[in-house]
């Protein structure tokens, strides 16, 4: 009876345990009010991209030619657009679409770098082929080869995913193999060794898990970028093609008109700003509270 | 007739392919460790104790950098010659290894209860509750309390001696016949060092598990073991059991150790007995008795041609051509 209480005391105290510490790591999380700001600004958009196509009063395709080139008025907040389509729709609608296409490039790249950087840390042989090929990716400017992958592919939302997670896979691959490399010299894996485990184990059970903080890192870093280069793309009419919305191809639109239309460039531009400032805000956030270790000194 | 020994190495060589070409840092060494046995193996840091303990579990990469040769018997069978599943079959469940810092051996990741159970599932064909249960007494054998409560806990909440009794848990969770220790308790402090030793020596009583002792404490040693081995740049330079050891030590080597263990009851203000020089890098083994250069007793002999592991007494072998002249000085010391 007596074991059976203590034993009940003792999962009491850890319960506490648990909870204080779980209240030390939200006032730690709570503690970089940047981080904070950027995640909250990544939560808007997202809300924006999922719940604000449903709350549209227009059609983002519908063009209604007499309204063309509006200025923001009450009927049309942000303003139309030279089909007269009417650009808070647009930006809305295309808020799924470029948050969508650097989500996806951002998780692609981490699946493939995961996979590409574990593998090339633990065979030397492998390490020497894939390193040199991302260093071949890598030498050649990232919009550049972007670019030249889409005119070979076509232009085509799914082929703008492809093309970015080409370009960005070779960096997520070099953080985790760099990490990954730190991580197979270590005693435990040897330990593991030692205890009977197969290479398979080895990487993914025991070398993988260590590498997740500076994935997730990695990986916010990528959707930022991923976001400016699909926007970019887009301006440069090789992205998303033409009667989608997306940030880029908004701005591509307002570029003829911006004397006329501010509104067709600000906008879109001022979305894009938001959100590659939320995301790296909260990647620089994350990795302070991951990594204590390269926590240079901020204060 | 004597029973086989549990491990049983025969002129084991181990050479590393560096860029400065072919490294022997393990050069044809022999010894035996049977049922139930401590085996200490002692030597100053770079003479090979570590090298030898990855090489019986053949850790070491043999693609790339490492190759071995001579023959290391486990209960009759080479491990050299297994294929790597099998010898993956062997590692932890068989012979099993503890380190020497515990911090660094445990995954930062999982809870030490996961990592015991991790070995058990690995080898044995138990549930995974059963496994964790497993866990749990494997944490109370090894003495650490409320295990229930212990075994969710992750290692960085652990203090050193507890990291090292769980290392000691998941090393024994298979009950291996054999463990190598590669200097378990140096990074220790010396209460938690008596309380491991303790422990190492009452489940080698309990199992009769042999165990591969190495350590550059002579202390430990004799505290411990039955048997001792010194190790001097890869090659054994004196093989013999703990009291013949300790009272008669017949290689210079050995008697520089035992004179540079400080003594409690001994005169302070005498400096600590130092052996001069540092030991040779392994492209720069010298010609004759690797020793020599640093060795009182050498004369040109030594210098010109090494001598070879003898029996000098039952029980007792020596690399050295002047042992007998060794023993004699002492015994004329003393007499």
């Amino acid at each position: 009876m007596k074991a059976i209480e203590s034993n009940k005391e003792l999962s009491n105290i850890k319960y506490e345990l648990k909870k204080e510490q779980r209240q030390l790591f939200r006032k730690r999380l709570f503690s970089n009010k940047l981080m904070v700001t950027g995640g909250v600004t990544i939560i808007f958009l997202t809300l924006v991209a999922f719940i604000g196509p449903l709350l549209m009063p227009y059609n983002p395709y519908e063009m209604v030619v007499q309204n063309r080139l509006q200025a923001p008025s009450m009927q049309h907040p942000l303003g139309t657009d030279e089909f007269g389509r009417d650009l808070l729709s647009r930006i809305v609608f295309g808020a799924k679409v470029t948050l969508g296409v650097g989500f996806s490039v951002a998780a692609i790249t981490s699946f493939m770098g995961l996979i590409i950087g574990l593998y090339a840390s633990y065979y030397k042989i492998l390490d020497h082929i894939l390193m040199r090929v991302c260093d071949g990716l890598m030498s050649i400017p990232g919009i550049l080869l972007a670019i030249a992958l889409m005119s070979s592919l076509g232009p085509k939302t799914l082929n703008v995913v492809i093309a970015l997670s080409i370009v960005f896979t070779p960096y997520v691959a070099r953080v985790i193999r760099s990490k990954a490399i730190v991580i197979r010299e270590q005693t435990y894996v040897e330990a593991i060794k030692v205890q009977g485990a197969s290479t398979f184990r080895v990487i993914w059970l025991h070398i993988m898990p260590n590498t997740i903080s500076p994935l997730v890192v990695a990986a916010t870093f990528i959707f930022a970028d991923a976001i400016i280069t699909e926007a970019a793309l887009s301006f440069l009419g090789a992205g998303i093609p033409a009667p989608d919305p997306s940030w880029g191809n908004i701005l591509y639109d307002g570029k003829l008109v911006i004397f006329s239309a501010w509104w067709m460039t600000v906008f879109p531009g001022i979305m894009i700003i938001l959100s590659v400032l939320g995301l790296n805000l909260l990647g620089d956030g994350l990795r302070d509270l991951l990594d204590p270790h390269t926590n240079y000194a901020k204060k | 007739m004597q029973e086989q020994p549990l491990l049983d190495v025969k002129e084991l060589k181990t050479h590393f392919h560096t860029e400065r070409g072919r490294m022997t840092a393990v050069d044809g060494i022999s010894f035996q460790v049977n049922v139930g046995e401590i085996v200490g193996v002692v030597g100053e840091s770079g003479c090979g104790k570590s090298v030898t303990s990855q090489s019986i579990l053949r850790l070491l990469d043999e693609k790339n950098t490492a190759a071995y040769e001579g023959e290391i018997l486990f209960k009759g069978t080479n491990l050299l010659k297994l294929s790597d599943s099998e010898m993956r079959n062997i590692r932890g469940n068989d012979i099993a290894m503890i380190f020497q810092d515990p911090l660094s051996s445990l995954n930062p990741v999982y809870t030490i209860g996961y990592q015991i159970a991790e070995t058990i599932l690995l080898h044995q064909d138990v549930s995974k509750k059963e496994a964790y249960a497993r866990a749990v007494e494997m944490l109370r054998i090894t003495g650490i309390p409320a295990p229930e409560k212990r075994v969710n806990e992750f290692p960085h909440q652990l203090s050193g001696g507890m990291q090292q009794r769980v290392m000691i848990a998941i090393a024994l969770s298979c009950l291996p016949q054999l463990l190598i220790a590669d200097e378990p308790t140096t990074a220790l402090d010396v209460t938690i060092q008596a309380q491991i030793i303790e422990l190492i020596e009452e489940l080698n009583r309990k199992h009769g598990m042999g165990v591969l002792f190495i350590t550059h404490d002579l202390g430990v040693v004799a505290e411990l073991c039955t048997r001792v081995v010194v190790m001097y740049l890869g090659q054994i330079v004196e093989e013999a059991t703990v009291e013949d050891l300790f009272t008669q030590p017949l290689h210079p080597y050995t008697k520089g150790l035992m004179k540079s263990i400080p003594h409690l009851d001994g005169d302070k203000s005498e400096k600590l007995h130092v052996i001069k020089g540092m030991v040779p890098t392994l492209n720069n083994v010298p010609k004759g008795c690797r020793f020599a250069p640093r060795c009182l007793y050498a004369d040109e002999l030594c210098l010109e041609k090494a001598p070879d592991l003898t029996e000098y007494r039952k029980g007792q072998k020596v690399r050295c051509w002047h042992a007998e002249r060794i023993v004699l000085e002492e015994e004329g010391q003393y007499a």
